[in-house]
């Protein structure tokens, strides 16, 4: 089957695109990217109109969890799939926090049988350790062959450097990356909230920004030391940025990801311990989130992911020392996005395209052509009027915790395409998954 | 008269007048309590529940004695008396202290925030009775109510807190309290129970106590709780009974005229030496007493508050 993209305004610098543009789509890859392709003599047509959005590659979002196996009441495979659609992607990389943790080839061949009849492509990471418990390794060459695209000890990281720079070493012959959730186990200890004025006078159990930052010191010496490629899991503090910009200043090999909700709140958003507004790392300072936001502006942000973190109504139900850790992220990063920092010109679409396509996809190394002449067709149409707001009964995710709920935003996306097929469609509000 | 809000959960949100209110109705309630009937028709017909999800003899016992002071009835229901243990189970015990027609809630948690999740899942007025490390404004009330009382006045008074800051709620409520009221306020102990940027909240911080109790008018002594040393916040308590506990020689050179307070239940020999707690200038059984009244005030300003709406609504 053919489509024809109408009129649309085309981001995509890596291939020298900007600009008012129509696409035809045959099958699964782009016929022709052309000022103007006329429909005519084309058999089995759909034309989509375009005027006034913006086309862009679908996202590729490294950091999900689809919580498949063993968590299906918080998301499976399918539901975080129709999430990643409906949010813009064209692909994610599925965290191996499961139960049983993929750090087996089964597991990894389960999730990519699933990931066959899913919405969007899903990419396994396989585990760092043998069921995540940071003592012995994982099989990493028989992960590596099964398809895992990165490793990583998520939510529960490598306490021990003996450990981490064996894991590291070990990896590094497989051209694994090493993805860390940096977090000193014993500094975070029952801390439920960043540590600072706020945690002072709520009275919750602090989180402190060195927590993070040793890890990510240590981590960068291990990297120096192993020549492994280190991706850097959610960078929430001043510090961490120092660290890494310092690292990079030696030459050390290295990627890191920052989080919307990072960007966008602080600690004081704990104010009325509602439990959606707790996750790892936490929500840090003012300051902290000043520093994220100017590393974003001045193009230093390696990549933007979500950390989706689907949690039950139940898991997130009462008391803040209680509740589960974590944010449902992939239907509202993108138009959070745009909404705070592309529309007001702090970054534009190439740059977004940087840290959430090409980025994410030379890390976990999968195929990301971009917008050009027999590319695979991932796309997405973004209409950057539509205004709404974030409704949270309204997710795919079966994860409703998110802290934007009632957030009021322009510019949405309405159509996802995957391999050339319409996987989401919102025009006139449709808000439908297609399989 | 009346309280604006529903509940009462803290003393951060709360005015001078409204705290200056709450102390003059507490004067009156402390004068029925020197009656030989104790006892007024208030709140008759009205249902106060003592939500207890940690342990505690002291202050349930004052609540509870309270509420019967002022003709409530009175329910207690304890952590250990019944199945509830958190989360959702708390959203249900709020939707049974509904339906069993509470007009007042006293909750105690030991989660910061709870009886603010409570307040916003029922409709009946919540009185926070401490919540984790976050609140405790009864307490602090009753602490300032003392000193008002001996001192005559809380304007300009230093009041020292000395001991467990960072896990303290007694001291967190006593400093936004004290600040809004005028007394000057600092804390003392060690560093590693000393919360992070403390200081913005408008109290000087020593780690030298003798340094700290060189001006002082009123030091409040916290409870130290062996755990804590178990987590390694600080060495033993040798140590802290010799460095951070209050001793004669420490009494000695804060003058006679200075309160010794302690919120307790005390460890006598610890962070108080018997013979402070059982001092001239220690006010420490008056602020038992003064609590009934502070905890009268309060529920009869509540329920007067729920009186109110019922006409307007």
């Amino acid at each position: 089957m053919n489509r024809l993209i109408k009129n649309a305004m085309v981001y995509d610098a890596q291939n020298d695109k900007q600009g008012k543009y129509d696409i035809l789509v045959n099958n699964e890859k782009i016929a022709a990217i052309e000022p103007l392709i006329s429909d005519s003599g084309i058999n089995n047509l759909e034309v989509i109109d375009a005027a006034g959005k913006v086309v862009i590659p679908a996202l590729i979002d490294i950091h999900t969890h689809l919580r498949e196996p063993g968590f299906e009441e918080k998301e499976t495979i399918k539901t975080g799939a129709e999430a990643a659609a409906a949010g813009g992607y064209s692909a994610v990389a599925a965290m191996p926090n499961t139960s049983p943790v993929a750090d087996n080839p089964a597991v990894i061949e389960q999730l990519k049988l699933k990931a066959a009849k899913a919405a969007v492509r899903i990419y396994p990471i396989g585990s760092i350790t043998q069921t995540s418990q940071g003592e012995k390794l994982s099989e990493i060459g028989t992960l590596a062959r099964a398809g895992a695209k990165a490793l990583s000890d998520d939510g529960n990281p490598v306490m021990n450097s003996e450990i981490m720079r064996r894991a590291m070493e070990y990896a590094a012959a497989f051209e694994l990356p090493i993805i860390d959730h940096c977090e000193d186990k014993n500094l975070s200890r029952d801390g439920v909230m960043h540590e600072g004025y706020y945690s002072t006078i709520f009275g919750l159990q602090g989180i402190p920004a060195a927590a993070e930052e040793i890890m990510v010191a240590r981590d960068i010496i291990l990297a120096e030391m192993t020549g492994v490629h280190l991706h850097l899991a959610h960078l929430s503090t001043a510090g961490s940025l120092n660290l890494v910009k310092e690292a990079r200043a030696r030459g050390v090999k290295l990627s890191f990801e920052v989080t919307p909700h990072h960007l966008l709140l602080t600690d004081q958003a704990v104010k009325d311990y509602d439990p959606v507004m707790k996750v790892h790392p936490p929500l840090r300072s003012e300051k902290d989130r000043q520093e994220l936001v100017n590393a974003l502006k001045n193009g230093e942000i390696d990549i933007l992911a979500t950390d989706h973190a689907p949690h039950t109504y139940e898991d997130k139900l009462g008391e803040f020392d209680y509740a589960a850790f974590g944010i449902s992220g992939l239907e509202t990063a993108l138009a959070l996005l745009y909404d705070n920092f592309i529309k007001t010109d702090l970054i534009n679409w190439d740059d977004l395209l940087r840290m959430y396509y090409y980025n994410p996809a030379q890390v976990l190394a999968i195929e990301a052509e971009g917008l050009k002449v027999g590319a695979r067709a991932d796309f997405l149409i973004f209409n950057p009027e539509h205004n709404w707001t974030i409704d949270k009964n309204k997710f795919k995710s079966k994860g409703k915790n998110t802290p934007f709920n009632g957030w009021q935003l322009s510019g949405k996306n309405e159509m996802t395409f995957v391999a050339g097929k319409l996987v989401y469609d919102d025009r006139e509000g449709r808000n439908e998954i297609i399989y | 008269m009346s309280l604006t809000k529903k509940d009462f959960l803290g003393l951060y949100n709360s005015s001078a007048a409204e705290i200056e209110e709450i102390l003059n109705t507490a004067v009156a309630m402390k004068d029925v309590l020197t009656r030989s009937v104790k006892k007024v028709p208030t709140l008759r017909g009205k249902t106060v529940i003592n939500l207890f999800f940690e342990p505690s003899t002291r202050t349930r016992f004052s609540f509870n004695l309270a509420a019967k002071r002022l003709s409530a009835d009175v329910m207690n229901i304890n952590k250990s008396a019944s199945s509830i243990v958190k989360g959702e189970s708390l959203l249900d015990t709020a939707r049974t202290m509904e339906v069993m027609g509470a007009d007042v809630v006293v909750i105690r948690h030991s989660a910061a925030g709870a009886a603010q999740f409570l307040a916003k899942n029922i409709r009946a007025s919540v009185l926070n009775a401490g919540d984790g490390a976050h609140a405790h404004p009864t307490q602090a009330l009753l602490d300032m109510y003392t000193i008002r009382e001996k001192l005559g006045k809380i304007e300009g008074v230093k009041v020292l807190i000395i001991g467990d800051i960072a896990h303290s709620r007694v001291a967190r409520s006593n400093i936004w309290g004290l600040k809004k009221l005028g007394a000057k306020v600092s804390v003392a102990g060690p560093q590693t129970l000393i919360p992070l940027e403390i200081e913005k909240m408008g109290v000087k911080v020593y780690t030298d106590l003798d340094q700290a109790l060189q001006e002082t008018d009123v030091v409040n002594i916290l409870r130290i709780q062996l755990e804590r040393q178990e987590a390694g916040l600080f060495p033993s308590l040798r140590e802290y009974r010799e460095i951070y506990g209050m001793n004669e020689k420490r009494l000695d050179k804060i003058g006679k005229k200075a309160l010794v307070m302690h919120p307790g239940p005390m460890n006598r020999g610890i962070e108080i030496e018997s013979s402070v707690a059982d001092s001239q200038q220690s006010v420490i059984t008056e602020q038992v007493r003064n609590g009934v009244a502070i905890r009268m005030a309060l529920l009869y300003l509540l329920a007067g508050r729920e009186a109110n709406n019922e006409q307007i609504n």
